[in-house]
């Protein structure tokens, strides 16, 4: 009997194999087995052969769109950054999408980033994916040699232990508090949709701050960036962070200083979230290659929680809906911007 | 100072500016007479043609600009800087008196005094690259004898847009150099060569004959010009470059100017075209 | 020098002794659920995890961010914008529980770092008391590089974990000078044969000799180069964690009227590492980033200096984001 995960990659491999083969796809973006236990490795399939080592588990934590507007100019010809792409179809890429993954490419079309006409989106359903932090802390830091994965569990081993432990409670927060897990938009689906779910506290760890005081939460917000070593790679595992020049990296004029000083690395954090605002679907990439284990999905999460009690408005849901931030409408609100003072209020 | 106690090499020599003369009609060039503050520092300064220096602001920070001065000039450096990013932009708007750092110098430099000594020596620059040429032409010029046939090949977008016009014009009319100036366009009141540097290079067709040339400007520049050179005979090992990179430490530590194995500000900036083409293309 | 042995559970009053004159740091559980280097504390009991901790030991040869001069940024001050050098009568440091990796890497980077003063004076500073290894992780492949698990190579001190006891092997004078203690004692003849046996075991081949042996051009043209990035985020995730990644980029700081000019880390595996001020960029191809990171490591380097600029510890298969394992790509290499 095969397992869930490897009944996905079977079907992920013949319908990237068929593809390649008739040639609609020049690329097919997926994933591929680790080096180590709990690793995946994003992956581009190029030919038949290749197909062949694609792969799926509760492991493939990087968001896939994030390769898309790169590896679709990889199949452009060469051309100067202002000049308009060639006449005539260009080359398709084929790529893996779940539900969160599948809602950043909503907003990279909307944002100009990729060409619905040149994906071919093979949606998988999304059964969460595991955090291997979660899953270290299960074995007590102990070092894990192999893991073994069935539907709803998890056989870890290591030097002189063996453990089996419940799948979904080493599953990351953002895949436990998701209610999207199918895929928005596809043209291939693998597996079934198992339809939006419905979860009363999604927003529980964000509101546990919100509850702090403002000096409590500011000591909260600083001690969970503390360990930052500024190596961005929750910035450049993020599909929505595409400037060419980011403001961190800004010489003229600095907008952040470029060590580890504490003020610098909270600007960092700060601006890079804000700039998610309304654009971010919790995918969790972020928080998921952090090596330093920093909880900055938290930061996303609280303003993708305000932009729902605002705006009404969960990004990526569908390309028609215009993204709140970056359209204006006389009936926004505005309570944030403009506090009216009520009479006896004033001081 | 005991042979026990090393000398910081990240510490700049205080320095002043002692004048600034704007080079280019468009304003980007300048070139900036520096004197080291210190007497003995001054008395101990010794570089070579084609090396390099590290202007330091502090404040906002260093920047590696070739010496434009040659080493037979004494008591002051000479540098030609292109106003292009955040320090050459602050020196650009600094005055005559004010204070900056020197550190170098730095860099290998041409081989003035050994490979190229009894040699025919053809000088090819374009743009603002002809910095440390003008360095080594002026050492040659100082050590004539030490040299065969001189022959410059020089050129710029427009004659506005030449450095050191006054001395072009003074070795044009020397006859023991063979000079040939030219600008991109034709141009009102200019009546020298017009055409590309290649161009130029492939109507003189310098003899390769006991000879070294030494080629700085743009890399499309000197792509171009190799085809000329070649068909008269120049074998790469003859040609002299001298490379650019980002660079920051310019004792080959930060990681910045590599090429391949090579570290540019440490290993170079001079290298024969023949090292070059060992080389992955990294520059 | 003779080894001497101390028991387990004399190891913290030693370091705690040891407080006295020197910064102590060793491996410790953070908030965060990993290993890292911290001040070590009486009494909260001595961790000592199987591996190498999250960072490497360079943060404190090569610290984030170094300050290299001070200045004065007020135009007033007769001296401004004078640059002086910081006073360096820092507090001696010693590190704990040093894998051999780790030591190696301090022998590693002083090669390129020979004329730099700062990571000179705080070598001159800084004690390493190793830990050698009995067992090895998942992610360890120090074998390959150079080093052994019970590599003693720039160590001052060397400690291996017995079932009860350490047996404590002086490296060099002063690791010496850090245990006339009487808490030492004279090891007993099982201890010594014990570790012996652990020295003894057969060590890998070193694969410096054989990359030095390769043609540059071949190794940096080969085909695996686009696979092995075609992953890569461009993220420092590698380069910050791995201990014999020294590149650094040097800038100067202003505020209310003080100002320094520091060196802080930087990576090459960000674009803006070789971007010139014109915009033209040399790398900036992913690819060529990548590449030039590993050609570093085990061409560059070994081609100048002899050892590959890699200990093995094994960081960057850990942590890397997308599973980009340098044991592949120096197989790759080995390859070619």
């Amino acid at each position: 009997m095969s397992t869930v995960n490897e009944k996905i990659a079977g079907q992920i491999q013949q319908i990237a194999t068929q593809l390649l083969e008739s040639k609609e796809v020049a690329l097919f973006l997926g994933y591929t087995q680790g080096t180590v236990p709990g690793a995946m490795q994003p992956f581009v399939a190029r030919d038949v052969e290749d197909a062949k080592r694609l792969s799926w588990s509760s492991f493939c934590v990087v968001n896939l769109a994030n390769y898309l507007p790169g590896l679709l100019r990889s199949l452009e010809p060469p051309r100067r950054p202002n000049e308009p792409p060639p006449e005539g179809p260009l080359p398709k890429v084929g790529v893996v999408a779940t539900g969160c993954w599948s809602r950043n490419m909503v907003v990279q079309i909307q944002e100009n980033q990729i060409d619905r006409e040149r994906v071919v989106i093979v949606g998988v359903p999304s059964r969460g994916m595991v955090d291997r932090r979660k899953l270290q802390e299960s074995v007590g830091q102990r070092e894990i040699t192999s893991i073994q994965e069935d539907d709803n569990s998890l056989l870890i081993r290591g030097n002189g232990f063996e453990k089996v432990i419940n799948r979904w409670d080493v599953i990351r927060d953002n895949c436990q508090t998701c209610v999207h897990p199918d895929p928005v938009i596809y043209d291939r689906l693998v597996g079934s949709l198992s339809g939006d779910r419905n979860i009363p506290d999604r927003f529980r760890q964000v509101e546990e701050i919100e509850a702090l005081s403002v000096e409590e939460r500011w000591n909260w917000f600083q001690e969970e960036i503390s360990s930052c070593i500024r190596c961005y790679a929750c910035r450049n595992v993020c599909p929505l962070c595409y400037c060419p020049t980011c403001f961190v990296d800004d010489s003229r004029p600095q907008w952040v200083g470029k060590s580890k000083e504490q003020v610098d690395t909270a600007l960092f954090h700060i601006v890079r979230a804000y700039h998610c605002a309304g654009r971010c679907t919790d995918c969790g990439s972020c928080e998921s290659v952090c090596p330093m284990g920093i909880k900055m999905r938290l930061f996303t999460r609280k303003l993708q929680k305000d932009c729902l009690e605002l705006f009404d408005f969960e990004p990526g849901l569908d390309p028609d809906i215009p993204l709140p931030l970056t359209t204006y409408s006389t009936s926004d609100p505005e309570d944030f911007i403009l506090t009216q003072i009520r009479k006896g209020d004033e001081k | 100072m005991g042979s026990e106690v090393k000398m910081n090499p990240y510490l700049p020599y205080p320095a002043v500016i002692e004048d600034i003369k704007v080079e280019t009609e468009d304003g980007n060039l300048k070139t900036f007479r520096v004197v080291l503050e210190d007497k003995e520092e001054r008395r101990a300064w010794r570089h070579v043609p084609g090396q390099f220096a590290m202007l330091s602001i502090a404040g906002k920070g260093e920047i590696p600009i070739g010496i434009a001065s040659s080493p037979t000039e004494k008591g002051h450096l000479l540098f030609t800087v292109n106003r292009a990013g955040v320090v050459t932009t602050a020196l650009h708007k600094m005055s005559v008196g004010d204070p900056i750092g020197v550190r170098g110098p730095l860099g290998n430099g041409f081989p003035v005094d050994t490979e190229l000594k009894g040699k025919n020596i053809v000088i090819i620059a374009g743009g603002f690259a002809f910095t440390t040429l003008r360095a080594t032409l002026l050492y040659m010029l100082e050590n004539r004898a030490d040299y065969g046939k001189i022959t410059v090949i020089y050129g710029a977008r427009t004659p506005g847009m030449l450095l050191y016009k006054e001395e072009l014009k003074a070795w044009q009319n020397r006859d023991d150099l063979d000079v040939h100036i030219t600008v991109d366009r034709e141009a009102p009141g200019w009546d020298g060569l017009v055409g590309f540097v290649p161009t130029i290079a492939g109507q003189v067709k310098p003899s390769p004959e006991n000879a070294a040339a030494l080629i700085c400007g743009p890399p499309i520049m000197i792509k171009f010009t190799m085809p000329p050179l070649e068909e008269v005979g120049w074998k790469d090992e003859q040609v002299y470059l001298s490379l650019e990179n980002r660079m920051k430490c310019g004792i080959g530590i930060c990681g910045h100017c590599n090429v391949g194995p090579v570290y540019v500000c440490k290993d170079g900036p001079v290298f024969t075209r023949q090292e070059v083409q060992r080389l992955p293309v990294e520059f | 020098m003779k080894p001497l042995a101390i028991e387990k559970t004399l190891v913290e009053d030693w370091l705690g002794d040891l407080c006295d004159d020197f910064d102590v740091f060793s491996p410790s559980m953070t908030k965060k659920g990993f290993y890292d280097w911290a001040p070590f504390q009486s009494g909260t009991g001595l961790q000592v995890p199987t591996g190498v901790p999250k960072s490497s030991i360079k943060t404190f040869f090569f610290p984030q961010p170094e300050v290299l001069f001070h200045f004065k940024a007020s135009v007033s001050d007769p001296d401004a914008y004078r640059l002086k050098e910081p006073d360096c009568q820092e507090r001696k440091a010693l590190l704990f529980g040093v894998r051999p990796c780790d030591a190696r890497s301090v022998v590693l980077n002083s090669m390129p770092y020979e004329p730099d003063p700062y990571f000179q004076a705080r070598r001159k500073n800084t004690l390493i008391v190793g830990l050698l290894c009995k067992e090895s992780c998942s992610t360890c492949f120090c074998k390959w590089t150079g080093g052994s698990p019970t590599g003693r190579e720039g160590m001052d001190l060397a400690l291996m974990e017995l079932e009860d006891s350490y047996l404590v092997e002086p490296v060099s004078e002063r690791g010496q000078a850090l245990i006339s203690s009487t808490i030492f004692r004279k090891p007993k003849e099982q201890e010594i044969s014990l570790v012996q046996e652990l020295y003894a075991r057969k060590n890998g081949e070193d694969a410096a000799s054989t990359l030095r042996g390769k043609e540059l051009m071949a190794l940096y043209e080969a085909p695996f180069w686009n696979q092995v990035s075609q992953s890569c985020i461009n993220c420092g995730t590698c380069t910050f964690l791995c201990p014999t990644c020294y590149c650094f980029d040097i800038q100067d700081e202003t505020l209310r009227g003080k100002g320094r000019r520091i060196r802080y880390w930087d990576s090459c595996m960000f674009p803006l590492f070789t971007q010139h001020a014109s915009g033209h960029n040399p790398r900036g191809d992913k690819i060529k980033r990548v590449r030039n990171r590993f050609m570093h490591k085990f061409k560059y380097f070994p081609d100048r200096f002899g050892p590959v600029s890699c200990v093995g510890c094994g960081r960057c298969v850990r942590d890397c984001p997308v599973n980009i394992d340098i044991r592949q790509v120096l197989s790759n290499m080995l390859g070619v």
